[in-house]
């Protein structure tokens, strides 16, 4: 029984993960481009959300509606203004460039935060929910499936829009995307600015299950790749795929061994794919 | 090559005669930026020369230091530590490039980034030999008094530095330095014509592991308390190629240069803005990846081409 229960908790913890990966995936996918950024992203959608519920009494489930248009405009802005600029260089400075950007963005968090670890806590708790011997707390399913919900909203975004449609086609070839019309400028812009809305729209529901510090973007950086390496990049289902064998390996893991090696396990996991299944889980190269 | 050498020996002269300024303020920023050299040429052999964004530094850096203090918590000499550690150095880059050097672009850049966090996840929870969170506090070193013990470290990391410039001045001139270079320029094709890819590679990643477990290791004993987020700093990966872009990537002197004005920055500001330090080191990055991404000597080889215009 205690397994179920283990199991349950993996694929709770997993649904978020996506969420956290899908964005950075679709930048990495299509841009080329490791966006170190996107963990600080993430806790600043959390602060977003921890300040609007302790200040304005805002439901952090209504908070993503505000970091949805936020996020995206401060991710299209970031890579029109700035990493455009460099988009054509060598893998070694758009990785350094973001992460000076990262450095900035969280030393300025912890400025403006203090580097305390924060929490946000619903009042009144919502309760547990009991399926038989599994027990699953409200507040972290409902976070799970909201996660599961963004995650399939970047799915159509990509699969049915006109701008989603011209995303994919820039990634499987530019040139050809660029003869045909379409602004390639304009669509790096949008899908960093994807990427960043889906970071920060993941936020909110990670402050109400996790402290947060402006410290502690570099730990979802690091599960973010992990999975995008699982799964296969640049793939919305493949990140889906690559947050639940996460959130599962890790669930079993920390029973088996110990949470203090949680880390270690997920990044032997991460080495071993990259030398005998670089192209993930999924095994394509594909999109969507 | 001979004035290259020839430089070198006056700028390392030169630095030699800093403890005759006698404070041990400069003392202390003298032997920091020699550590900061260390690093800097290191990652040059493998980032600046074959084109590989390793950011293992940190992880080399952390075993060395690491290596050198438990060694000394056996009741080993000062120098044999030392060397088995850059001994330690050497085994885990020679092992770990052969696995990972099969990875390219942004997958080696995290594959070599997460090294250091799974090192220092080991060394956190092997308590028993390393003291785990709680850090190693290592021998204080018998010697007559502060200032001689703090002229001792900076020769040591002068020798050091010395070292790895001797190492990257016949690198640069060797087969190896040219192989190195032929595959930062296109892989398949140096492996097509011959060249074996694979030991220059792991050739190249093993020099740059070998000199910085030495740095971490006199770190180590230099400031006798070792902790593992202090030596595991993803920071030191993170600096030296900063180093390097500010200095110039590939180049024999660049990663020197650019240690040396980055430790002026960096001064800089730590005195003048404790609170937004690695704010400004950030904007630093920002600025030098946009405006000057082949770094500062590539200034002024742009001024010098200017020059019979005018």
């Amino acid at each position: 029984m205690l397994y179920l229960q283990i199991l349950a908790n993996g694929l709770v913890l997993g649904g978020l993960y996506a969420c956290i990966a899908a964005g950075f995936s679709l930048v990495w996918g299509v841009l080329n481009v490791i966006n170190i950024l996107h963990g600080s992203f993430i806790v600043l959608g959390g602060y977003l959300a921890y300040f609007a519920y302790v200040n304005a009494g805002i439901h952090p489930f209504l908070s993503i509606l505000i970091a949805i248009p936020a996020f995206f405009a401060i991710g299209y802005a970031l890579q029109r203004l700035m990493i455009n600029r460099i988009i054509a260089a060598p893998v070694l400075l758009t990785l350094t460039l973001t992460f000076g950007l990262d450095l900035m963005l969280s030393n300025g968090m912890i400025l403006a935060f203090t580097a305390d670890f924060r929490k946000l806590v619903l009042e009144p708790p919502l309760g547990t929910l009991a399926f038989g011997a599994v027990v699953l707390p409200i507040d972290r399913l409902a976070a799970m499936l909201l996660a599961l919900a963004l995650t399939g909203m970047l799915y159509l975004i990509l699969s049915r829009s006109r701008i989603g449609r011209a995303i994919v086609a820039v990634r499987m070839d530019r040139e050809a995307a660029a003869l045909m019309g379409v602004d390639v400028k304009r669509i790096y812009a949008a899908t960093f600015g994807l990427g960043a809305m889906m970071a920060g729209a993941s936020g909110p529901l990670l402050v109400m299950i996790f402290p947060i510090s402006p410290l502690g973007g570099p730990a979802y950086l690091g599960k973010a790749f992990v999975i995008c390496v699982l799964g296969g990049l640049g793939s919305v289902p493949g990140a889906m795929i690559g947050g639940l064998v996460l959130g599962v390996v890790e669930s079993f893991g920390s029973l088996w061994f110990g949470p203090e090696h949680a880390i270690t396990l997920s990044f032997s996991l991460l080495i071993l794919m990259l030398l005998f299944r670089p192209h993930g889980l999924l095994g394509r190269k594909g999109y969507e | 090559m001979k004035r290259d050498a020839t430089g070198a020996a006056v700028l390392f002269a030169l630095v030699a005669l800093l403890p005759l300024a006698g404070e041990a303020y400069w003392m202390r920023l003298g032997t920091i930026v020699l550590m900061y050299g260390v690093l800097a040429m290191s990652w040059n052999f493998i980032g600046g020369m074959a084109g590989y964004p390793s950011f293992a530094v940190a992880a080399f850096f952390g075993l060395g230091a690491y290596t050198g203090a438990v060694a000394q918590k056996f009741g080993l000499p000062m120098g044999v530590a030392w060397a088995g550690a850059g001994l330690m150095a050497m085994i885990f880059a020679a092992l770990l490039g052969l696995a990972l050097l099969r990875l390219r672009g942004h997958y080696f850049a995290i594959a070599s980034l997460v090294v250091a966090e799974v090192l220092r996840e080991l060394v956190n929870a092997a308590t028993d030999l390393t003291g785990g969170g709680m850090g190693l506090n290592l021998p204080i070193p018998a010697m007559a008094s502060i200032d001689a013990q703090a002229r001792f470290f900076f020769y040591a990391m002068f020798g050091l530095a010395a070292l790895t410039f001797a190492a990257t001045l016949v690198t640069t001139y060797s087969k190896l330095g040219f192989g190195l270079r032929c595959i930062q320029q296109n892989e398949a094709a140096a492996d097509m014509l011959g060249v074996d890819t694979t030991f220059y590679k792991v050739s190249g990643f093993v020099l740059s592991g070998v000199f910085v477990g030495m740095a971490g290791a006199v770190y180590a004993s230099w400031v006798y308390y070792i902790e593992p987020p202090d030596v595991f700093d993803v920071l030191f990966s993170v600096k030296a190629i900063v180093m390097v872009l500010l200095g110039g990537a590939g180049s024999v002197f660049g990663p020197l240069i650019g240690a040396a004005l980055f430790l002026g920055l960096e001064e800089l500001v730590w005195r003048n803005y404790l609170e937004v330090h690695t704010g400004v080191l950030g904007l630093m990055i920002v600025v030098l990846v946009l405006f000057l991404p082949k770094g500062l000597l590539s200034l002024s080889r742009r001024f010098g081409r200017w020059r019979p215009l005018a």
